[in-house]
């Protein structure tokens, strides 16, 4: 299992190399980040607000362009392809979709248009079994025949991921799902989520504040503060590191000294 | 009292209110997708007007080919207005923006009075009669046809708007350009589209204007006219546009009735809509349809 695990790891779907981002030409907020995304596997994205999170899911998107904001090093590359300097909508026709933060809905559009507009890209094709695939998802989105706008949080962003899922993207990123749910609805979000990834085969980025959520569902986790990945594993590891204990998930067993604190941040990374 | 005059005027009104509401609709449609208040779209129906007076009288082309020409013409005559000089003020402040399409507006009335001359011509013939009369009431064909044309326009809105890809990726252009973007959607390709698609809806609208009236620079005019139906629709109301064309329609007419039987001011015709433009303006801000978060200009 563990080694059949490596020979996935070893060919990443997404790989990003090394990328600084700078925001209008003078604010720098990727100082270096790299990390892969293996096929078909979810990996999670943590850490704290302004640590680059969204950052790094707007330059592998592109939107970042829409920002005044450009990776002026190192390089994304996806299956294979160079992207960091295509935009935004050839990075979708390519396979990545990005499910953005606050779930960006188009509020005066009813579900169905809403998921239409999700299959954009594809010309010609079945676009009302797909409509049904993701009712299947998401059932009670089938009920609702009103605007966009009148939905529940927890079903607005149900709707982002089937909009998502209509693209047939080989890579959904997601941006803090769990964003303004109750803890109910988070749990059920994260369950599609999984079930996408493992039904669809679609590899999926998570971004979260929630990482409790986030690591229970995730294959693999990078953890990300002030603009560089500061420590990664895969997941066991990090659930059951110290830090990530302390600082993510919310108590651990013993009180410690402050020079202790974040161990990591006194080791030197090389990546 | 002349009720026949009234219902008569009643009904011109309806009619010609119905265009500005066709009018009404291509502003709406560049405000919405692409944040720009056009003035300059009369100068749309007066250039299709004109290009398609020219491809009939000039070049003696039949109706059919010479409009499907115009129609062409206009589409790649909008998207390169957008392309040239709408395109580098993307991120402008509004008002610079406005300078740009008041500019092109001034800019294009001259070339049209260079190249067509300024006295009024009018169009050759389509229809073997010009007027039928229905239930008594003497209606011109031009009218009738203007009123099949703004139904099949709006019709054609609607269905473009709700059931077509292009549609609907402008909704949402219009709605969030950056999510837009991120569905895939060609924001610069939606711009093109909704200045092509104005131009050439607006062009129609001129040539049946003309057909009626003669084209003139009186057509440039009503690109004017329209901004108080759509300021009192609500500048991002497409709907909003339509309801407010017709009432600017009607409501101009009934004055040209009070005006000529009771008043004699002369010329209250043309003043009326201004007028009721400053009331609205005074009361309800965002007019009938409109979204209040939308910046004022």
């Amino acid at each position: 299992m563990e080694a059949a695990k490596k020979i996935k790891t070893a060919e990443p779907i997404l790989s990003i190399n090394n990328i600084e981002v700078v925001y209008d030409e003078v604010i720098l907020v990727l100082r270096g980040v790299s990390l892969n995304v293996p096929q078909g596997e979810i990996v999670t994205l943590l850490g704290p607000n302004g640590a680059g999170k969204s950052t790094t899911l707007k330059a592998i998107s592109g939107l970042l362009k829409s920002e005044e904001g450009e990776v002026n090093r190192g390089e994304i590359t996806f299956m294979g392809e160079r992207i960091d300097k295509k935009n935004a909508e050839d990075i979708v026709r390519s396979g990545i979709f990005q499910v953005m933060e606050g779930r960006r809905i188009i509020e005066d559009m009813t579900c169905v248009e809403n998921l239409r507009l999700g299959a954009y890209t594809r010309k010609k094709s079945n676009i009302k079994d797909e409509i049904e695939k993701v009712f299947h998802y998401f059932p009670r989105l089938k009920e609702r025949t009103g605007f966009a706008g009148y939905l529940s949080g927890g079903e607005q962003q149900m709707l982002a991921i089937g909009r998502a899922m209509m693209a047939q993207p080989k890579m959904i990123l997601l941006d803090e799902p769990s964003m303004g749910l109750s803890p109910l609805l988070v749990k059920e979000v994260f369950g599609i989520i999984e079930k996408i990834n493992k039904e669809q085969g679609i590899t999926m980025l998570l971004v979260e504040q929630n990482a409790n959520f986030a690591l229970k569902c995730a294959d693999y986790g990078y953890i990300m503060e002030s603009g560089k990945v500061v420590l990664d594993g895969p997941k066991s590891e990090l659930l059951n590191n110290q830090d990530v204990k302390e600082f993510y998930l919310g108590g651990s067993d013993e009180r410690k000294s402050f020079k202790n604190l974040k161990s990591y941040k006194r080791r030197k990374r090389w990546l | 009292m002349n009720t026949e005059l009234l219902l008569q005027l009643t009904i011109n009104g309806l009619i010609v209110g119905l265009l500005y509401g066709v009018i009404a609709m291509c502003f709406v449609l560049i405000y919405k997708s692409t944040q720009v208040v056009n003035f300059a779209q009369g100068e749309f129906l007066l250039i299709g007007a004109w290009v398609c007076w020219a491809t009939l009288v000039w070049l003696q082309l039949p109706f059919w080919l010479g409009f499907i020409l115009t129609l062409a013409f206009m589409t790649l005559f909008g998207i390169l207005i957008q392309a040239v000089f709408l395109k580098p003020m993307i991120g402008e402040p509004i008002i610079a923006v406005i300078m740009v399409t008041i500019g092109l507006s001034i800019f294009f009335q001259a070339l049209m009075k260079w190249i067509f001359g300024v006295s009024a011509q009018s169009y050759p013939q389509v229809f073997e009669t010009s007027t039928i009369s229905i239930g008594g009431l003497n209606v011109e064909l031009a009218y009738i046809m203007s009123l099949i044309f703004s139904f099949l326009m709006m019709a054609g809105f609607y269905w473009f708007f709700r059931y077509s890809r292009m549609g609907l990726a402008m909704r949402a252009t219009a709605f969030d350009q950056q999510v837009a973007s991120s569905l895939g959607i060609s924001v610069s390709k939606v711009f093109a589209a909704s200045w092509a698609i104005s131009a050439m809806v607006s062009a129609t609208a001129g040539i049946v204007m003309g057909m009626v009236n003669g084209v003139s620079d009186a057509l440039s005019f009503i690109g004017i006219k329209v901004f108080p139906a759509v300021i009192l629709g609500g500048l991002d109301s497409i709907v909003g546009g339509v309801v407010g064309g017709v009432i600017i329609g009607v409501l101009e007419n009934l004055a040209e009735f009070i005006d000529s039987q009771y008043l004699h001011i002369g010329n209250l015709y043309t003043i009326a809509p201004f007028y009721v433009l400053l009331i609205i303006l005074a009361f309800k801000p965002y007019g009938l349809f409109g979204t209040k978060d939308i910046e004022r200009i």
